[in-house]
């Protein structure tokens, strides 16, 4: 069993936060996990992205080889875009279509939609539509977790206690909001992948 | 099974704690920063207790680290890779003293420069200070070594430095840890003729290092860190450090078997790389950083069976990857997906709302009106001053080189100079360069521009703000009508334009103090007293 997961976004959007949970989730399951993070300069509202990967086996490289991701999992739709060349031939998109514009020259969205249309199957989610109804806009990021959820490679209820537990310190209405975030965004996925 | 998930800078900073460390002395820099911050938020409260806080600068943190050592205990001293340039003379002489409790330096290289200045090497250090260096190529791998580190320190009397690159620093991996050693007692040595180092006592304490370099290589020889991986074929590979594990993910995922000699410890084991070289016709070196050795292992006139960054096989600049070693090795790429033309660059910014920012637009306001506008700067989020909109500063070279090469510049005649330098970065090196232009009384314009925190790598601590900027610069000798404070908020605007219009246009030394916190630092403190009551 491998996975090999590109999670992306802009710096502060917390993406560190749905690594928190799979890794939290993997190690449960016993098996072998690498997850690169940024810190520095780049987390100044900059491209931001982190390694994902986990194994059976002994994983050596704590990079993901070019064309061998299964997943870009983004919480940006331009930021899914730009970890192309890492997708394998099978590999898959899902990702928020909530624009973070922080840049002047930032793409139109229908330019962007239509970029991730050329992949394969890409799951496309109104993240914060979804996180306001689950309670909280800023649990837009569980969201896309629970839309990747069968595509991580752990038992998604796995995933879901490990939300649980880590959100368990900043009380248990803060957990239950993200668990339904979560769960918001695994119904979205279910009904587009039946769609299809 | 006990594993837990931690960062290979945590790695460190648990390996440290587990060898019974009575002091970790630093100043923050991506990416070591993270191996003290772990020290500070889970060892606080442990008895008995281990120092944590941060240094001033590296320099004044390895002294620190050296002085702990004197006194008998193990300390441990982190710093980014440019950090080391700080605390070189320390670094350097104090390999000439020795050591007496385990001292550990760990520093963390930046190759391809994701947050700093150069991509500088710090085995090159290693080896002109003749000290052991150790690379370890994982995050289980970093906690032992680090541990293991401080025996080696105290068995042979030795600083001991530990490399690690970014990406081992800030990638996760589960790591297993032993129980804590116990910390040292005190025991400081009475050794004037180790540690007072007038020329005689130098030149014997030199010829100590110089006769320990056998022994060095020795132990190099003997270590787990360095390992033969056997195979088959005539072609080999020496991996040092992080390449390792790229050598390694290119031999699974493309099924092949050259042998690999790991290199985790220097100076190079001799016999393990003689073994390697007369079983293959040639060689691949892989080093994340400088091709140090492979530049050794080529000899002056070269040899044309080995390969590595000087003979473009490798990249000669910026961090390895699989990618990068499967193409050196001249294995078939595989057709990947293109990036689309329509993505942009999206850069680092200024947060909305940055103090930074309304300081540069009042800076800018006042510059415009001189034909010579030029900005001298700093280290720190503020350097990002330098990008659109603002295009603001002009310079940023090393900590603390705005208020120096300003004073130089006023020196050559250029009006106005003025200077922009966080707090922190003031505090870690520019109080001494300030001194310099009072002392010349050079006509020139300093701005701290103090957010309260040393903000750039996460918000650390900074080691003076607010009125005790003042007092310092009163103390250096700032005269008190030209110490001036101003508080960058735009409804402040009109006000801060005035203030240093007046001070820029001032034919002496004045300082501008731009008092505003962080609004990251600020957030954090508010969310953790809502989630305190």
């Amino acid at each position: 069993m491998q996975s090999n997961i590109i999670l992306a976004g802009v710096g502060g959007q917390g993406i560190l936060t749905i690594a928190a949970v799979i890794d939290r989730a993997t190690l449960q399951s016993g098996l072998t996990i690498r997850q690169t993070e940024v810190h520095g300069m780049s987390q100044r509202g900059g491209a931001v992205q982190s390694h994902l990967r986990i194994s059976n086996r002994e994983i050596y490289s704590d990079l993901i080889a070019e064309g061998t991701a299964n997943l870009i999992l983004s919480v940006e739709p331009l930021e899914a875009l730009r970890y192309l060349p890492f997708l394998s031939p099978e590999g898959m998109v899902i990702t928020s279509i909530d624009p973070f514009i922080n840049i002047e020259n930032y793409p139109s969205i229908e330019d962007i939609l239509t970029e991730l249309h050329r992949t394969n199957r890409p799951i496309l989610v109104n993240a914060t539509e979804l996180a306001r109804e689950a309670g909280n806009s800023r649990t837009s990021n569980m969201v896309m977790l629970g839309a990747a959820s069968r595509n991580i490679g752990i038992d998604e209820k796995q995933l879901e206690a490990a939300i649980g537990e880590l959100f368990h310190g900043k009380g248990s209405d803060i957990a239950a909001v993200n668990i339904k975030a979560f769960r918001k965004g695994q119904e979205l996925s279910q009904t587009q992948a039946t769609a299809t | 099974m006990n594993k837990q998930l931690l960062l290979g800078a945590e790695a460190i900073a648990l390996g440290a704690l587990d060898a019974g460390i009575s002091g970790v002395y630093a100043y923050p820099g991506t990416p070591s920063t993270e191996i003290t911050e772990y020290i500070q938020k889970n060892y606080a409260d442990r008895l008995p207790p281990v120092r944590s806080s941060w240094s001033a600068n590296e320099k004044t943190a390895y002294e620190a680290a050296l002085g702990m050592s004197y006194a008998g205990k193990r300390s441990l001293v982190c710093m980014k890779h440019v950090g080391l340039n700080v605390a070189a003379d320390a670094f350097i002489n104090s390999a000439i003293t020795g050591v007496n409790g385990g001292l550990v330096a760990a520093v963390a290289d930046d190759p391809s420069m994701h947050s700093s200045q150069n991509e500088q090497d710090s085995r090159a250090y290693g080896k002109f200070a003749m000290l052991p260096v150790l690379e370890p190529s994982s995050q289980q791998d970093l906690y032992t070594a680090t541990r293991e580190a401080f025996d080696l320190s105290e068995s042979i009397r030795l600083p001991v430095l530990l490399r690690l690159t970014t990406r081992l620093a800030h990638s996760r991996a589960g790591v297993e840890c032993k129980s804590a050693r116990m910390q040292n007692q005190l025991h400081a040595i009475y050794a004037p003729e180790q540690f007072v180092l007038i020329p005689q006592n130098a030149r014997r304490q030199y010829n100590v290092l110089l006769g320990l370099q056998d022994k060095l290589e020795h132990l190099s020889e003997q270590s787990w860190l360095n390992r033969l991986i056997a195979g088959t074929g005539s072609h080999g590979v020496v991996a040092f450090g992080i390449a390792f594990n790229y050598i390694m993910e290119v031999r699974q995922t493309f099924g092949l078997s050259f042998p690999v000699l790991q290199i985790g410890q220097y100076p190079l084991p001799r016999k393990l790389v003689e073994s390697l070289f007369k079983s293959c016709e040639t060689i691949l070196v892989a080093e994340e950083g400088y091709p140090v050795y492979e530049e050794l292992l080529r000899g002056y006139f070269g040899r044309e069976t080995i390969m590595g960054r000087m003979d473009g096989t490798l990249p000669r600049a910026g961090e390895l990857n699989a990618d990068i070693i499967a193409r050196g090795l001249g294995l078939e790429a595989k057709a990947v997906m293109p990036v689309p033309d329509i993505v942009v660059h999206r850069p680092p910014a200024l947060c909305k709302g940055c103090g930074h920012r309304d300081l540069y637009d009042a800076l800018n306001t006042v510059m415009r009106s001189f034909d010579d506008h030029h900005v001298f700067s700093d280290i720190g989020c503020y350097t990002l001053g330098a990008l659109e909109p603002f295009n603001a500063i002009h310079t940023c070279v090393d900590m603390g080189a705005s208020i120096t090469m300003a004073k130089g510049a006023a020196d050559a005649g250029l009006r106005p100079a003025v200077s922009v330098i966080g707090d922190s970065t003031f505090t870690h090196s520019g109080m001494t360069g300030l001194l310099d232009a009072i002392n010349d009384r050079s006509p020139l314009t300093v701005i701290i521009a103090d957010n309260d925190t040393t903000a750039m790598t996460g918000g650390q601590q900074s080691s003076a703000t607010g009125s005790r900027l003042l007092n310092i610069c009163r103390g250096l000798g700032v005269e008190e009508q030209h110490l001036r404070t101003i508080i960058p908020l735009k409804s402040n605007l009109e006000e801060n334009i005035r203030v240093l219009k007046e001070e820029i246009t001032y034919e002496g030394l004045s300082v501008v103090i731009a008092q505003r916190e962080c609004i990251e630092t600020a957030a954090r403190k508010k969310r953790s007293k809502v989630s305190g009551t």
